[in-house]
């Protein structure tokens, strides 16, 4: 903050101790109680968990090789949020709507979408690989937080139709910037809308720190609003689960909306186009390994004896073959047909459309040697 | 079904109270059109009828306006958007065309976003800076929405129940300084003109008036008081998709053809207008297209705005040109 120091201390700048972060299970594994959590996980789940963040970790680290490998145009990797997102889409119900942003990847697995269904956008043969409604799963947005509005919107039709279900919004840090979001907040809290604002505090957008955002930590731009503000460890996955379900339950029963701000680490890049080591030092990313969200899982589940190690090789054995399997079929997704350039423009006939599309097909046409 | 004298915010009112009844899903939202019942009244006593779930008194942020508004779509309601004035738009200009326009293309039509988003536009009315724009060319050169204007009472009753009914995003222009100009209108919509047709609002042999939304009175009453040349006025009433077919018909009747709208000239919709004429009948064509409309500068302090807009006497002189070729 060189600037504002040269010119005196901001007023209103936290010279506070860091905020409490909801806790549940350690980095070391240790499972840990917090006094507004008492939220009791069996051996079962834990290791259900457990899979889940394996799978979608390996899911990743498949895309990320078929960027490499120019299979995909571009990846946003999800490397270091994988208990952020496990953690609060297992919290949903099934009627429940997720709506978001473009990496949560982790999300989509838990809500049952086919892992290479994600990959077409990356691909670059569609905008959207699955249809929605089928899995309560809104279509990846790009325009950082224009979603978070789509979500409130959805949340005050739950609410016109007497409906239970609760509206989940994923963004990340640098979208609390964005007036779309700050409108979806103000938004929600006059409605009092069942819905939940999962913010993955991954601390950079691209090369911009937190800092870069907000003067305050980003759960409490939610007291301005007047609704509540959490910060949960988003490397903890049953932290982020019980969280996760408590403001659901309270977006279900009329408490209107929560901010969870997931305190997290973007461990990769931004996307296989961006280069880390132009702005964060490389420590950083090393002391955050030592909170790893997959780690601290499987330290717990060995010390606790919930699983054994082979439990633990059945579940990589299985993260393997749904990875090779995303990565075959990948390989062999179709590109589109043309007229889909034209298809879904507009629902109903619309001349000018129909123009070009048949201009163009007499252009190529005009080509008699060229093999289509 | 009878016929009314109603004036043009009237019949939007009673087209928009009459797709209420129809269609439970069909909500109004924006600022001031519940309790106020819009600045323009448009929405008036629709809160009272239809309850405070269904006519929405948002906050004061188009952007939310909209985006809230694709949610509910999403949800399976049928929000109608107001938009204060032409003005205020653009807060709301990504949600529409980022999101709103492109949501079925790249859901490969598995979601439709039947939003419509009405917007008074246009100036005339001696309002203050961002009450008199005509923003209509920023919304047509976006694919995935329909662009369409009003110019007087019946069009109003009829195209906003269209506009309501259509599985796609209309935007719907409504000319802010046509509001308290009254017509006959027919309440049974049975027969009417559909929501993408222009229509030859008077025949004429020797050059065709193209217009939209406030130009059209402009032109009909130039049309009207020149004694000299038989002008025919097209209203486009739909500029995205154009009605190409009607457009053809009439300039290839009569040979010449002068395009007037209040947006400014340049790079406005009347640019695509004399180029797509140009294209399609060129050989028909006695002169070239001329354009009448606003200076492509911001839009002037009110006491100017006389000169900006395009009145009688500017649309007769591009007759004039035309005629002199």
């Amino acid at each position: 903050m060189t600037i504002d120091a040269a010119r005196g201390t901001p007023r209103g700048t936290v010279a506070e101790p860091p905020p409490e972060l909801v806790q549940l299970l350690t980095p070391d594994g240790r499972r840990v109680e917090h006094p507004d959590y008492d939220a009791v996980f069996t051996a079962q789940e834990v290791r259900s968990l457990y899979r889940d963040l394996v799978i979608v970790r390996r899911l990743d680290e498949e895309a990320l090789a078929l960027a490499r490998q120019g299979e995909l145009a571009v990846w946003p990797s999800l490397r270091g949020q994988e208990a952020a997102q496990v953690g609060s889409a297992r919290a949903l119900l099934p009627g429940d709507m997720a709506f978001p942003s473009y990496r949560e990847h982790g999300v989509a697995w838990c809500r049952g979408v086919d892992p290479v269904r994600e990959l077409g956008s990356f691909r670059g043969i569609n905008h959207a690989g699955w249809d929605p409604r089928e899995h309560n799963l809104h279509l990846p947005t790009i325009v950082i937080g224009s979603q978070v509005l789509h979500a409130t919107g959805y949340a005050m039709g739950v609410q016109r139709d007497g409906a239970e279900d609760a509206v989940i919004a994923y963004f990340g840090d640098g979208a609390t910037s964005e007036g779309d979001v700050n409108e979806a907040f103000a938004w929600a809290a006059v409605q009092n809308a069942p819905i939940v604002f999962f913010c993955q505090n991954n601390q950079w957008a691209i090369s911009e720190p937190t800092e870069r955002q907000s003067r305050v930590p980003l759960h409490r731009r939610a007291d301005g609003f007047g609704f509540p503000g959490v910060r949960v460890d988003g490397n903890d996955v049953l932290a982020c689960l019980a969280v996760t379900a408590r403001a659901l339950d309270d977006a279900r029963s009329g408490l209107g909306p929560t901010l969870v701000e997931a305190f997290t680490y973007r461990m990769g890049a931004h996307t296989t186009t961006d280069d880390p080591g132009r702005y964060r030092p490389r420590a950083e990313a090393e002391a955050w390994l030592l909170k790893d969200p997959v780690d601290r899982v499987k330290t717990h589940l060995l010390s606790s004896g919930a699983a054994d190690e082979a439990f633990l090789a059945e579940v990589e054995a299985e993260a393997a073959r749904i990875g090779t399997d995303m990565r075959t079929r990948c390989r062999e997704l179709p590109d589109p047909d043309l007229d889909e350039l034209w298809d879904n423009v507009y629902a109903a006939e619309h001349p000018l459309v129909e123009d070009e599309r048949a201009r163009f097909a007499a252009y190529l046409a005009s080509f008699e040697d060229v093999p289509r | 079904m009878s016929a009314e004298d109603l004036s043009l915010s009237r019949a939007m009112n009673e087209g928009l109270r009459k797709a209420m009844e129809h269609d439970p899903r069909v909500l109004v939202m924006g600022e001031d059109v519940g309790r106020l019942g819009g600045v323009f009244r448009v929405t008036d006593g629709l809160q009272k009828d239809f309850g405070e779930s269904r006519v929405i008194d948002t906050p004061l942020a188009e952007s939310g306006i909209v985006g809230t508004a694709i949610g509910l779509a999403l949800r399976g309601y049928r929000p109608v958007c107001e938009i204060q004035f032409d003005g205020f738009v653009f807060p709301a200009f990504n949600q529409i065309t980022t999101q709103l326009a492109k949501m079925r293309l790249r859901s490969l039509g598995m979601l439709e976003l039947p939003v419509v988003v009405r917007i008074p536009f246009g100036g005339g009315i001696g309002a203050a800076e961002h009450h008199g724009e005509s923003p209509e060319a920023y919304f047509t050169h976006t694919g995935g929405l329909r662009v369409v204007a009003c110019s007087n009472p019946s069009d109003a009753y009829t195209m906003i129940q269209q506009a309501i009914s259509c599985p796609d995003p209309v935007i719907l222009f409504e000319p802010k300084r046509r509001y308290w100009d009254r017509a006959r209108v027919e309440l049974d919509t049975s027969g009417a003109v559909p929501l993408g047709r222009a229509v030859v609002a008077r025949p004429g042999r020797d050059v065709t008036l193209l217009a939209y939304g406030p130009t059209v009175r402009t032109c009909l009453e130039a049309a009207q008081a020149d004694g000299n040349r038989s002008i025919e006025v097209v209203d486009l009433r739909s500029l995205s998709p154009l009605d190409e077919e009607t457009v053809l018909a009439s300039v290839r009747k009569t040979g010449r053809c002068v395009v007037v709208h209040e947006a400014p000239v340049f790079s406005g919709y009347g640019a695509e207008l004399a180029a797509r004429i140009t294209e399609r009948c060129f050989y028909d064509l006695q002169a070239p297209v001329l354009r009448v409309g606003g200076f492509s500068t911001p839009y002037p302090p009110s006491r100017l705005e006389r000169h900006y807009l395009p009145d009688l006497d500017r649309v007769l002189d591009a007759v004039d040109q035309t005629m002199a070729w």
